[in-house]
């Protein structure tokens, strides 16, 4: 995916940036509004990531602006406001959603996900892996013809090892990508969600393999 | 409102008491001038019967040899008769000296003869009115100075008076019972304007700080010309002011979000349990603090708004739906299914923005609470009166907790790990109470928590 | 105190010898703890039902009457007038007179008509016309005269007969003669020349209406002009002898008045008797009244000639009556 980040403070920007790269996202980052409309125009972004209070105007003109260039990419408002009626005022003037500041990096993910399949059409990009199909946004996995809807975390934990295919993720590693810090569970909770997925993955060339000690690894037969 | 405001006097019974006033003043002068005029005319009637009297007594009098003679017709007196049958007195001096009539008249003779001359004096404790006249006749050896005195009491002319008087009264009673409705409705029509202008001020939305534009009289322009500028003043000191928190927000928010992002990216790289707990902790304060904030802004928004209540028609079904698509994400994250149950349109005259923030606040409650893999479900029924139920999975509500929950900043027992602030039920029962609406904390059978906002 | 009551009472007698009174009663018991004078020139036997009768209804009061001339009344009356509580007088004249100089009590408790009464003080009582009274056998054969003019063309005729037999008042001596005679003089010359002809016929002068119906009833006189008729009606004994003449030419109506002395000792009793007085004279049943009533002649001849009002004191003025009296004498004493 790829995302436009408009946001004036540096460090924020700086952080989103890597957090995002780490989910296998490409983000460009525009630090004003006149920059994120030249950005925008390009029309090759999947998803806006919008603050609100930019140095030379408010978002809420961009998003105006935006909208009234008929560009559909979807936004996502970054607000540090949390007053109720700002935040109606918000997706009325054409945002697709929002999250407050200081946001939890997983629902904004949760967000974005969910703003994108809402969004996009049919034609999504998938990823192909042997006689697996499988589509991110849509949460489906197609396996040798049957389709099958993923729920939230066998959907995150597949897209994880797919963008990582032969990597070795430690149950650690995994339990910190699908769980909020706040949920207390254990390590044993992935597997789980990887007993699932085997199960989903039944009769495929595609297996998540367990290594002892180690962790889990997505390969690929042939 | 009103309290607060110093009254002194009032403009209503100030235009009353100087518009009567000016009318008993009126009435009083206009009683006071008709009365001395009509005095005047009656008066002037009373002396012309006597000066009549008088000349048709001294043009009887004659002198034979060198005797006065006075054969003064009987019309003399005769006309002199009134309704009052006022008391007659008259003299005859012959040079100063009585000749005939009543003595002690007491009046100073005219000295020259022509006009008769008149006065008002006391006889026999009586006020009288005295015409007098002399008229010399010439006889063969001296010239003779005959006067004559004419009086009468003023019994009729007191009469006429007191009848003019009371005439006068009356009319002056009317005139100023007249002026005085005209006054009334003067004022009335007068303070109407304000009252308009009062009520159409006090009819306007708690947020509408519009100028007037409704034409008012010239006198009001001022008033209404210097409320506008007050209303614009204060439209932009609050959008300044809501600037102001709003970059506020934004200036503390954005390095919080920057240090979360931080601790988020650097908590999936650090392997010691020691630092991974210190992260989390540092996650945790940001989200407990952040939450809180927003809570107490939204507790705060809550209040005004329910203080100035909006009314609308608010559909349930409509606002529930948005509300739980904007949750879904959410919920996605632990695997909880949201569901509506909405069968009829419901709808009621309430703040779409109190009824969203109540049910979000809700709805996040349920999805804190609720374990991965359960569902929440939102049912609205509109029979026998229009209800929403929030229900959930979880653990439910400690039995002897439910009573205090709704109080602020009371959390429950078993809220460890959970962030919040103690302010979300608080809100939403203050939204149900501003739309005569009460909230029902209950236990589900099955378990599970269930929360009720009965309309 | 009761030794001061026959001090008093043996005092009176000689209050009244000093004052020659035509007549003197005292109605009522002698004890009664109220008294009332009343001054009047009306014949006392007019007076006694109307006295007795109060008398019924008040038997705590003694009234006395007393009767003198109308001239000698106000005289009297003017001098002393805490003497007297009630005034009773035909000289219209001088009861006004007396009225306007103040003598009299305001009496605002009675209603009376307005006509009949001045300054809610002076209260007439009755209508009286002055009549020409005849001996009617006298005039058998000759015309009997209806007005003025009539009785001076008789008395021209028949100069003989009526020599010495005409009586009229002496204006001088009698209040109500003087004030008939000025108010003839007032309505028509016809009065002066009547006068003439009385005079030229020696005419005998009257200080009462009472002496000359006698001596009209004893036939000394044969003609009287300007007594007063009701006096020659009361008489029951001589109805056949004289005929009582009311005047059709103009008609001379003069009303007997009542007042209350201003200095009387008990107002309140003076004001129930006047009360009293004029209720029987004005809604009494008119037989048991032996005065005229107040609305007696109103039918024939309106109502009384001489209006209760200040002008009735023109001929009172000293002046005024010189010449009066002194044409009148020109008329009447030719003879002398």
């Amino acid at each position: 995916m790829k995302y436009l980040l408009v946001e004036d403070n540096p460090e924020l920007a700086k952080a989103i940036c890597s957090r995002m790269g780490l989910d296998g996202h490409q983000v460009d980052h525009a630090d004003k509004i006149s920059d994120a409309v030249a950005f925008a125009q390009t029309g090759e972004y999947d998803l806006i990531l919008l603050d609100i209070m930019l140095p030379d105007g408010d978002g809420r003109s961009f998003l105006k602006q935006h909208r009234a260039e008929k560009n559909d990419t979807p936004v996502i408002v970054l607000t540090a406001r949390s007053q109720v009626s700002d935040r109606i005022s918000m997706l009325d003037l054409g945002a697709d959603d929002y999250v407050t500041k200081p946001f939890d990096h997983a629902e904004l993910q949760a967000r974005c996900r969910a703003v994108l399949r809402r969004n996009t059409g049919t034609a999504q990009p998938t990823t192909r892996l042997g006689d697996v199909e499988f589509d991110p946004v849509g949460g489906y996995l197609n396996v040798k013809g049957t389709t099958i809807n993923l729920r939230n975390r066998e959907l995150r934990l597949l897209e994880l090892l797919m963008n990582a295919k032969g990597q070795v993720f430690s149950k650690q590693k995994l339990v910190d990508r699908l769980f909020s810090y706040d949920d207390d569970v254990s390590e044993n909770a992935v597997e789980v969600y990887v007993g699932r997925l085997r199960k989903h993955l039944e009769g495929s060339s595609v297996h998540i393999r367990t290594l002892r000690g180690l962790g889990y690894r997505l390969d690929h037969e042939g | 409102m009103k309290a607060n405001v110093v009254v002194f006097g009032s403009l209503r019974n100030r235009l009353g008491i100087i518009l009567t006033g000016g009318a008993a003043l009126l009435a009083i002068l206009l009683f006071f001038v008709v009365r001395g005029y009509a005095a005047q005319i009656a008066q002037e009637g009373q002396d012309n019967i006597l000066g009549a009297s008088v000349s048709s007594i001294l043009d009887a009098t004659v002198l034979r040899e060198g005797t006065i003679e006075l054969d003064f017709p009987y019309a003399s007196l005769s006309m002199l008769s009134t309704s009052a049958d006022d008391r007659v007195f008259y003299a005859i001096y012959e040079d100063g000296a009585l000749l005939s009539g009543y003595d002690g008249l007491d009046v100073e003779l005219p000295v020259s003869v022509g006009e008769a001359v008149f006065t008002s004096t006391q006889y026999d404790n009586a006020t009288i009115r005295v015409a007098s006249a002399s008229r010399t006749l010439i006889g063969i050896d001296t010239p003779r100075q005959v006067s004559v005195s004419v009086a009468q009491t003023q019994d009729a002319l007191a009469e006429t008076l007191n009848r003019i008087s009371r005439n006068v009264a009356v009319f002056g009673t009317g005139f100023f019972a007249l002026a005085t409705a005209l006054a009334f409705w003067a004022t009335s029509a007068t303070i109407g304007q304000l009252s308009r202008l009062t009520t159409s001020v006090t009819r306007r939305g708690p947020q509408d700080l519009s100028p007037f534009l409704k034409p008012v009289p010239t006198e009001m322009v001022p008033l209404v010309g210097s409320l506008n500028t007050l209303m614009s003043r204060l439209d932009q000191s609050l959008k300044q002011s809501e600037d102001f928190i709003a970059e506020a927000a934004h200036r503390v928010r954005t390095p919080l979000a920057t240090v979360r992002s931080y601790a988020e990216a650097t908590f999936q790289r650090v392997e010691t349990q020691e630092n991974r707990d210190a992260l989390r902790s540092m996650m945790r304060a940001i989200d407990e603090s952040s939450r809180a904030a927003g809570q107490l802004l939204d507790h705060a928004m809550v209040t005004f708004r329910a203080e100035n209540l909006e009314r609308e028609d608010v559909e349930f079904d409509g606002l529930l739906r948005d509300l739980v698509q904007r949750m879904t994400p959410v919920a996605d994250m632990r695997d909880v299914t949201i569901n509506l149950e909405s069968t009829a349109p419901a709808i009621i005259r309430g703040d779409p923005v109190l009824l969203q923030n109540a049910f979000r606040n809700l709805i996040d409650n349920a999805l804190k609470y609720a374990p991965v893999d359960t569902s929440i479900t939102i049912r609205v029924q509109t029979n026998p009166s229009i209800s929403v139920d929030v229900l959930d999975q979880g653990p439910g509500f400690l039995v002897n907790e439910m009573d205090m929950l709704a109080g602020r900043f009371v959390r429950g027992g078993d809220t460890q790990g959970h962030i919040g602030s103690g302010l979300g039920l608080t809100i939403v029962q203050d939204v149900a109470m501003a739309h005569d609406g009460t909230m029902v904390l209950s236990n589900r059978s099955e378990g599970g928590a269930c929360v009720t906002l009965q309309f | 105190m009761r030794y001061f009551a026959i001090l008093i009472l043996s005092f009176l007698p000689l209050f009244a010898l000093a004052q020659e009174w035509e007549d003197q009663r005292v109605f009522g018991s002698e004890d009664a703890p109220h008294s009332m004078r009343i001054l009047s020139s009306t014949d006392t036997s007019f007076f006694v039902p109307i006295i007795e009768s109060f008398i019924t209804q008040r038997p705590d009061v003694s009234v006395e009457y007393l009767v003198t001339g109308t001239a000698d009344l106000d005289d009297l009356f003017r001098q002393s007038p805490d003497q007297f509580d009630v005034v009773i007088s035909s000289a219209m004249d001088l009861q006004l007179k007396l009225t306007n100089d103040g003598f009299a009590q305001r009496l605002d408790g009675l209603t009376h008509p307005d006509w009949a009464q001045w300054r809610s003080s002076l209260f007439a009582f009755t209508t009286e016309p002055a009549a020409i009274v005849i001996n009617t056998a006298a005039f058998e054969g000759l015309t009997i005269p209806s007005t003025r003019q009539d009785l001076i063309e008789v008395l021209r005729g028949n100069t003989e007969l009526f020599q010495g037999t005409v009586g009229t008042y002496d204006v001088r001596l009698s209040g109500l003669g003087y004030l008939f005679a000025t108010q003839d003089a007032r309505a028509s010359e016809t009065f002066w020349r009547l006068l003439e002809v009385i005079g030229s016929l020696d005419a005998q002068l009257y200080c009462c209406s009472g002496e000359m119906i006698d001596d009209l009833a004893e036939g000394r006189i044969l003609v009287a002009y300007n007594v007063l008729g009701s006096y020659a009606l009361a008489r029951a004994d001589i109805e056949d002898v004289l005929t009582v003449i009311l005047p059709s030419d103009f008609p001379t109506t003069m009303m007997r008045t009542a007042l209350v002395s201003k200095s009387t000792s008990d107002p309140a009793l003076a004001e129930s008797f006047v009360s009293h007085l004029i209720r029987l004279q004005s809604q009494g049943s008119v037989e048991n009244l032996l005065l005229p009533s107040l609305d007696a002649f109103q039918n024939t001849n309106g109502r009384s000639s001489i209006r209760l009002e200040p002008a009735l004191m023109t001929y009172l003025d000293q002046l005024k009556r010189q010449v009066f009296i002194r044409e009148w004498e020109n008329a009447i004493i030719q003879n002398q």
